[in-house]
């Protein structure tokens, strides 16, 4: 199952609903604001870092580049563009956590 | 001076992200258009808007408007007390130097005091 998060992990549970139901190994895919997951240092990096050390995680890169990001994103992280996205969507079944 | 011509005290509470919504656009397009009204203006970034302040945003990609730079002249559009709240920069990793404007880094227990000292409250 691919997991997507597009909204912010300060302001809304999504990211954390995510991590608590994702099963180990399935793919997680940022976008929009839900890259802002991504970044070090934050409030939710230490849940981050669990998630990537458990799952692929992918974030978009136009996304990131946009929000000014791009230096700040955890490693581990695989900045994705459109094309990967669309190569995961066909690849899984999908669950958007909107 | 007539009561119609009383300066309001006026602050736009922001708290949404740059561009996963419109209300960080709306909200400094609001600000621009007050600047004309010579009122009382002040303007404070917390929670998620901290983010719509960080420097190098590149939104090309996207296809959307970059506004980031715009913050820069709100000074000038006469919004000179500007406040961000040092808890919503720290939960997202990020210190004042990552801006693309220097605020007044403030503490989240002075925003009801400075709320409470208002006319009017605008939130985006």
């Amino acid at each position: 199952m691919l997991h997507t998060v597009n909204k912010s992990p300060f302001l809304f549970k999504n990211f954390e609903s995510c991590a608590r139901v994702a099963k180990a190994e399935d793919p997680i895919m940022l976008y929009e604001d839900g890259v802002y997951a991504a970044m070090k240092g934050t409030a939710v990096e230490a849940l981050m870092k669990e998630m990537i050390a458990k799952h692929p995680v992918f974030a978009i890169r136009a996304d990131v580049k946009a929000r000014g990001i791009e230096e700040k994103i955890l490693e581990g992280v695989k900045l994705c563009d459109y094309d990967c996205f669309v190569d995961l969507v066909t690849q899984h079944k999908i669950y958007a956590w909107l | 001076m007539s009561d119609e011509e009383k300066v309001s005290k006026i602050m736009f509470v922001n708290r949404r992200a740059p561009h996963g919504s419109i209300y960080a656009y709306e909200g400094l397009e609001v600000k621009l258009i007050m600047g004309a009204y010579d009122q009382d203006l002040s303007a404070i970034f917390m929670d998620d808007a901290v983010l719509a302040l960080k420097k190098g945003q590149d939104t090309s990609e996207l296809g959307v408007k970059e506004f980031s730079a715009t913050f820069r002249v709100l000074e000038d559009y006469g919004i000179e007390k500007i406040y961000v709240v040092e808890e919503s920069l720290k939960e997202r990793g990020l210190g004042v130097e990552d801006l693309v404007i220097q605020p007044e880094v403030i503490p989240i227990s002075r925003v009801a005091e400075l709320m409470e000292q208002q006319d009017i409250l605008l939130s985006f």
